[in-house]
């Protein structure tokens, strides 16, 4: 691997950039490997890394059935925060943003993480209540999260429209520590780093089976490239977790439904940090590159097209228009949708199965970017040890039998 | 926008209608006694399939009324709509197979 530093960069631009090497080998599947991932994103690529790093599993590939950060890596508005209501999640997100701010220097990538702080609006007085618990139950548990009023709001964030609005600002939640990451970036810098730890990245590998032997155990995942022997598998397909799942008779409790996102023409930088509003639904940042990256809600159905309605995306941009005035005129330049996997409390599973060696990271819903070192961290352990790391305990497949849900969704105004 | 078919109203835009989940999950008769995990598939289990998918919708802003639907979720086509109680229709392929329900 071709180390990033000042030297290496002068020394490139004298010979005018001629010549960099590939970032990652392009792999072909061998016939038998100790561990392989299916799922060429942030968590999968994240995971194979942890395993190589920490674990020193043998030999490990990560099959992706398109390219690598071509999934819902590449098509998240990048948002990195962890102020979640319980002490799991807390702590699983927190996991994830203790990370973050040592990524680019553990994996020699720039990642550029920018934590620019992320504000969440409150438009009633219900979510200013809820916002609050948030606020008084991150505290609890050591997680940096404050009340700001309208007008603190529009200190931090001046474009920000408080009072003339359907749904006038009443306050808000900041976390300071939260804010960005180049998306592609964290993909491309974990496959980098993987590969020099030996690591296979197979590329255009569909897996259209998994194999088990006489005991039920893992034997061998069938794919478009060959059949490949293994006795541990990690899930990490996102929104094709289920399709997946379903070929080893693993049935699991989620939904996948297109989410969409929307990206203005550059601009200046004119937005200083990342700007939520969960009741009107709008999410807004702007990228280095200076474009507005916009998230918007789900779509109401279940679907696998990665596109989703115009409405959802207009019923975004309306929010936006109401709370950023000088962004009226701004013109979109790309929408797009990406398949989530949305669990029934809204909480991922990062878990073992009921078949031995089949392992799976799934269920982040709306909201899977910020956790991806944190998910692929434990993860990464999980496989390892076959036992799940404490920060991941609670996030068992079996808690929707036994009840204990980690009820992200009901219990808060928490976008996801 | 999808044109979804009510089977009372004929096509109308989505947002006429509440997405309603998958069809034909029939709730235990009796919750007390039925074990913890059919509980928890009678809850939580869905299919999520990739494919033909029944699926229940409400023309809230219409007749009112809930109906059933196969969607493909791959392309989110409409291929046939059915009121509610109704068995799950079979569907004519190309190959002159039929989908079975």
């Amino acid at each position: 691997m071709q180390r990033f530093s000042m030297l290496s960069l002068l020394r490139a631009g004298l010979s005018g950039h001629r010549d960099w090497q590939p970032q990652w080998r392009r792999a072909s599947p061998r016939s038998a490997y100790d561990a392989v991932i299916v799922g060429g994103g942030g968590h999968g690529l994240g995971t194979a890394y942890y395993l190589a790093k920490e674990h020193r599993l043998g030999s490990i590939a990560v099959l992706e059935k398109g390219w690598i950060g071509g999934g819902n890596t590449g098509r998240n508005t990048t948002i990195i925060r962890s102020n979640y209501l319980f002490h799991e999640s807390a702590a699983l997100y927190d996991h994830a943003l203790q990370l973050w701010p040592e990524l680019s220097q553990a994996l020699n990538y720039n990642v550029m993480f920018s934590p620019r702080g992320v504000l969440m609006l409150a438009h009633t007085e219900h979510d200013a209540q809820v916002f609050k618990r948030h606020v008084h139950a991150n505290r609890a548990s050591g997680v940096d999260n404050q009340w700001l009023t309208p007008q603190q709001a529009r200190e931090f964030c001046p474009p920000l429209n408080i009072g003339d609005i359907r749904y006038p600002v009443l306050g808000a939640a900041l976390q300071r520590r939260g804010g960005t990451a180049r998306h592609d970036a964290v993909a491309w810098g974990y496959a980098r780093a993987a590969d020099a730890l030996g690591v296979d990245i197979i590329e255009n590998c569909e897996v259209t089976g998994i194999r088990r032997d006489s005991a039920g155990a893992v034997s061998a995942v069938e794919t478009t490239r060959g059949t490949i022997r293994t006795p541990k598998v990690g899930v990490v397909a996102a929104g094709h977790t289920s399709t997946i799942m379903r070929m080893a008779d693993v049935h699991l409790p989620l939904e996948s439904y297109p989410l969409q996102a929307l990206v203005s023409e550059p601009v200046k930088p004119v937005f200083p940090c990342v700007v939520m509003s969960n009741t009107i639904h709008a999410y807004i940042s702007q990228s280095d590159k200076g474009e507005l990256v916009i998230g918007a809600g789900t779509d109401a159905y279940t679907s696998y097209t990665q596109r989703g309605g115009l409405h959802i995306s207009a019923h975004a941009l309306e929010a936006i228009c109401e709370l950023f005035p000088m962004f009226r005129r701004m013109r979109m330049l790309r929408n797009w949708g990406g398949i989530v996997d949305v669990t029934p409390d809204r909480s991922p599973i990062i878990a073992r199965t009921p078949i031995s060696g089949l392992y799976v990271n799934c269920g982040w819903g709306t909201g899977g970017f910020k956790a991806t070192p944190g998910s692929a961290h434990v993860f990464a352990w999980t496989m390892a040890r076959d036992a799940p790391h404490p920060i991941n305990a609670p996030f068992t497949i079996e808690r929707f039998r036994d009840g204990h849900l980690i009820d992200e969704a009901a219990a808060a105004a928490v976008a996801h | 926008m999808l044109l979804i078919p009510c089977p009372y109203c004929g096509a109308r835009p989505e947002l006429e209608f509440v997405y309603a989940g998958q069809a034909h999950i029939e709730r235990p008769q009796n919750p007390a006694e039925v074990p913890a995990q059919a509980w928890a598939d009678y809850l939580y289990r869905r299919d999520n399939i990739r494919g033909l998918h029944a699926e229940r919708w409400r023309h809230t802003h219409g007749c009112g009324r809930f109906f059933n639907a196969l969607r493909d979720t791959s392309t989110d086509q409409f291929r046939a709509s059915y009121p509610a109680g109704q068995p799950r229709p079979s569907l004519p392929l190309a190959s002159g197979a039929t989908v079975p329900p």
